[in-house]
């Protein structure tokens, strides 16, 4: 990291042009996605990884793996004129996973040493054993569909490692977009950047062995405007950009300076905005909000353990349930609804070589011309739909979504990114305005929350414009929608084309228990849907 | 020093190893002003689905954060390697950072030695939980739901921490805590019915999986069947965790600052906080105390400072409002948080004498999927689960489908009508040991459901 001003400067530079090749060729940063050997990795990873599975081995384990990890994020938080907080934190460590006799067991420890490892190793073998006694049914795991890769290698397609960048070119950045927040008028404006840098091993038991190195960033801008008689607040937030699995190219194309007077000036519009009258709407949904509403709405219920039950506890189970009444059979949307997962896509965030048991990922349909089709499965999980897969034709194997948070935790199922894809006319989020009549348009991320088998969902969102007669004839406020899942979906009747598709996503997606969280990104272009019922959250207090 | 770790084979640094690490570290230190604080222990935890578990493990971490500064400016770095290169280079770490950092004009020099009032908040029984004695706990609610027909899913965990603070100015403290939660859900092998029970504490010894398994249990079969009702405002006899669930939102919106600022609900029209205003019913009492054995915490701040007992609000009226440093001296005030407990006084209501003086309302078991949805008036939305009971004349008569609510805890003390004795829950959503909480039962009038939910 630089610490002279000079260097700074240098930095800055370096960065400005890496940030515009980016942008200039994006065939380039899919090109940096291929595996190839970007990070040299540490050897003394791979040899205590292999120790760690061969103590397990020893000890009675019939599979075992072992993912060593160390994971660098860095936080910078500012306020007005002020910087709140600097934090860097890493943090290093391993985890080891067993099955004996059909049972998982876990354990993990910071402390990488050669004996340490082995003594983790039979602890999680422990676990294994102490887990029987509740045993009913052996588990078992679906083949992979690959040969083993000995020596895997992954990168994330960031042209720029954040942690090379100096923290007083990241400082000056956050503090001139909060300067021309607060030219343009905002009573306070918090601004901030956060950086990931994950860089893991994995062994298992069956001759993988991949070295994978992750980047994710977020900036992020919110501007707050307060009433004259200090009886109302509003607030906009940056969702316009949202995470990306990049470097800090990702903070220089963002160029939230020349947003925050946008911000601002709609913020101050809500202050002023007409209150929503209750009622039925059609809804146009712009990518920066749908995002959030296929995440909820279509990610989480197509994942298999929460259709067995697994998450009954906390993250609930899903209306996709039991697996044989659904499958094929269950009508989600119209014929030009497809969703798609995959982890394809440059910069999104949940992109990696192979999942954290080893599996190279692989894009399957969830929706098919508007009928579901697949769950989301990890290997255990793809030996639970042996039957569906069989009478498909098609392989039983995992699609690749297994994921722990840290090294620290346990992996399981996780969702990739799943996009809605979009449609084949070439319409745009104007075309969609200006073919409704009465309606409200919605941009940006705001509250959600929904039920434990997702049917019942609530959205807010961060602007909502009231559209009437193909036009936006002024700014809403108080405004969310209430849907249930299926048919929110099938009263959706346009979408837009591949030029109107973007990528949103959350960093801090929550499942499991203890509660991990997950990076995923959701592509799509806007919609509208029909008929949606629409509530007024203001209330005095 | 060796390169040797510091870290020894006990699950969580003891007072000697925590205090030895925070001395090297200010021996490294050429910052004006520098902290150290650490935190480690092992957080174990058994899961299970489908009546027998699914994951298990534990895992020990010890992470040094070091905060370096130089005149008004300042940085922080953790890291969770201990050996002495790793945390020279931390050391280095955060005062290159800090000297790159633009001044903090709201940067406050370190605290002195400070006095702490002895934590009650550590348990060895707690501590000592091993994988088989949880698996043995587990198998007390798997079998019994097994037995009845019935699916149980579930969680346990347990945490054994320490927690230690050193400066350059001469201030140490070190502390441990444990805390253990377990929760299950039981459905019926139809998924018609649904049935929660939870407890948290920082005694294992106080939780009995027996009768978790039996509420639960109780909960899923006389759940199924639930019928549609209409959406809209009802009397709810809240049961201890579901009103946890939402009185622990007000904890969130006490800060001072932004009260001050005209941001929260606790600004005042026309300027300043609402500090001596009466908000809710006054038989609400609201606070925090870390030496209260039922709800306990440990008595340090992350800054150094004592935690003491606050009152928040007191008889309906807010009394207080939670003070940092820096926005105590700047207003005059007593700096206050609430150091991770939150309770409510109550009153001798059962749950059952709340239903038996109901005419028409709902049980409700408790809350899911809670977000804000304008913190003008701390106004959240969420839905009921496992466990929504219509009420008719007195008694329970059927169980009902889900709803969701757009509601405020402020509202509701406004609505109050009964409550029962404070009860420590589990009203931590994802099941963890979360916050200490201790909350009544509660009766409210004209709670705001807003839709139904087929959700079961």
């Amino acid at each position: 990291m630089s610490t002279s001003r000079r260097d700074f400067l240098r930095s800055s530079a370096a960065a400005a042009a890496a940030a515009s090749l980016l942008t200039a060729d994006r065939a380039q940063a899919a090109a940096l996605e291929a595996r190839q050997p970007l990070w040299s990795g540490d050897s003394d990873h791979r040899e205590l990884a292999m120790r760690a599975i061969d103590a397990a081995r020893a000890a009675g384990a019939s599979y075992a793996d072992c993912r060593i990890s160390s994971a660098r994020s860095q936080n910078i938080g500012t306020r007005e004129r002020r910087v709140t907080n600097i934090g860097d934190n890493e943090t290093f460590g391993f985890g080891v996973r067993v099955m004996v006799e059909g049972t998982w067991g876990f354990a993990a420890s910071s402390e990488l040493s050669a004996d340490e490892v082995a003594r983790v190793a039979r602890q999680a073998v422990a676990q294994a054993r102490a887990n029987r006694r509740a045993m009913v049914k052996p588990l078992e795991l679906a083949p992979i569909h690959h040969p083993p890769v000995p020596n895997g290698q992954w990168r994330s397609p960031a042209r720029i490692d954040p942690f090379s960048v100096a923290i007083e070119d990241k400082v000056a950045y956050l503090m001139d977009a909060n300067a021309a927040a607060l030219a343009a008028g905002a009573r306070f404006v918090n601004s901030q950047m956060f950086f990931l840098k994950d860089e893991k091993t994995f062994a298992s038991t069956e001759g993988t062995v991949t070295q994978q190195t992750i980047f994710r960033a977020q900036p992020g801008m919110t501007v707050t405007m307060v009433s004259a008689d200090n009886r109302d607040f509003q607030t906009r937030q940056s969702t316009d950009i949202q995470p990306k699995g990049l470097g800090y190219e990702h903070v220089l194309d963002s160029n939230m300076k020349a947003h925050a007077a946008r911000w601002v000036e709609e913020a101050r519009q809500k202050l002023s905005a007409k209150p929503v009258e209750v009622g039925r709407y059609d809804l146009i949904l712009h990518p920066t909000h749908l995002w959030l509403t296929i995440h909820e709405a279509i990610a989480h219920p197509t994942e298999l353990d929460r259709a067995y039950g697994f998450e009954a506890n906390y993250a609930g189970t899903s209306f996709l349930a039991p697996p044989e009444q659904f499958l094929g059979k269950f009508r989600y949307g119209p014929d030009f609804m497809n969703v798609v997962a995959d982890r394809s896509a440059p910069g999104s965030l949940s992109a990696c070589g192979w999942d954290d048991e080893g599996v190279a990922p692989e894009s399957f349909h969830i929706i098919k011309n508007g009928i579901f089709v697949d769950y989301q499965t990890t290997r255990e999980q793809a030996m639970w739909l042996d039957w569906w897969y069989k009478s498909q034709n098609m392989p039983t194997r995992s699609h690749g979504c297994s994921y722990a948070q840290t090294w620290a935790d346990v992996q399981f199922q996780r969702m990739p990114n799943v996009n809605l894809m979009p449609g084949e006319r070439d319409l745009v989020w104007e075309d969609l305005i200006a073919a409704t009549e009465n309606g409200i348009a919605i941009v940006g991320d705001g509250s959600f929350s929904i039920d434990q088998q997702r049917y019942n969902a609530q959205f807010g969102g961060q602007l909502f414009y009231e559209v009437k007669n193909g036009k936006i004839t002024g700014m809403l406020k108080d405004v969310a929608y209430q849907i249930r899942t299926p048919e929110f979906w099938n009263a959706m009747d346009m979408i837009g084309g591949q030029r109107s598709y973007e990528l949103g996503g959350a960093f801090g997606d929550g499942k499991g228990q203890p509660s991990q969280s997950n990076a995923v990104s959701h592509g799509c272009p806007p919609t509208r849907h029909k008929q949606v019922n629409v509530i007024n959250t203001g209330r005095q207090a | 020093m060796s390169s040797r770790s510091l870290r020894a084979v006990a699950r969580h640094l003891s007072r000697a190893e925590a205090e030895a690490i925070c001395k090297r570290v200010l021996e490294f230190s050429t910052a004006d002003e520098c902290r150290v604080t650490i935190n480690s222990g092992v957080r174990a935890n058994t899961r299970f689905a489908v009546n027998q578990i699914s994951t298990a493990g534990d895992n020990y971490n010890a992470a040094v954060s070091i905060r370096a500064v130089f005149g008004k400016k300042v940085a922080n770095v953790t890291v969770n390697r201990l050996d002495e290169a790793a945390l020279r280079d931390a050391v280095q770490n955060a005062e290159r950072i800090a000297k790159l950092a633009p001044d903090d004009p709201e940067l406050l020099p370190e605290l002195g030695p400070q006095t702490y009032q002895d934590a009650v908040v550590w348990n060895d029984a707690t501590a000592s939980l091993e994988p088989d004695a949880r698996a043995d706990a587990v198998r007390q609610i798997t079998e019994r739901a097994r037995a009845a027909g019935l699916v149980s899913t579930g969680y346990l965990e347990a945490q054994a921490q320490a927690f230690a603070i050193a400066n350059s100015k001469g201030l140490f403290a070190y502390q441990r805590s444990t805390g253990v939660a377990f929760t299950t859900t039981v459905r019926t092998e139809d998924g018609q019915g649904s049935g929660w029970a939870g407890a948290s504490d920082n005694d294992f010894t106080r939780i009995d999986p027996r009768q978790l398994a039996e509420r639960a249990i109780e909960k899923a079969r006389r759940s199924v069947n639930a019928a549609a009702i209409e959406p809209g405002r009802y009397t709810v006899v809240l049961e201890p965790t579901a009103a946890a669930n939402l009185i622990q939102l007000i904890g969130g919106a006490l800060n001072a600052r932004n009260a001050d600022e005209g941001r929260s609900f606790f600004s005042k029209a026309g300027g300043g906080n609402k500090i001596g205003e009466k908000v809710v019913d006054e038989r609400v009492t609201l606070y925090s105390n870390p030496l209260d054995p039922r709800v306990p915490a440990n008595t340090v701040n992350g800054d150094g400072s004592p935690v003491g007992a606050t009152t928040w609000i007191e008889n309906g009226v807010v009394k207080n409002l939670a003070y940092d440093r820096f926005w105590a001296q700047r207003t005059g005030k007593q700096q206050s948080s609430t150091g991770g407990t939150l309770a409510m006084n109550g009153g001798n209501e059962t749950v059952e004498s709340m239903i038996a003086s109901t005419q028409r309302g709902l049980l409700v078991t408790r809350f899911w999927y809670i977000r804000g949805v304008d913190p003008r008036t701390i106004l959240f939305t969420g839905l009921t689960r496992d466990g929504t009971f219509l009420i008719e004349n007195g008694r329970v008569t059927r169980p009902v489908k889900n709803l969701r609510y757009n509601e405020s805890p402020i509202f509701m003390l406004n609505n109050l009508l009964a409550m029962g004795r404070p009860e420590r829950v589990s009203a931590s959503e994802s099941g963890g040991p979360g916050q200490a909480i201790m909350i009544p039962a509660m009766k409210v009038r004209d709670f705001n459901f807003t839709s139904t939910s087929d959700a079961i």
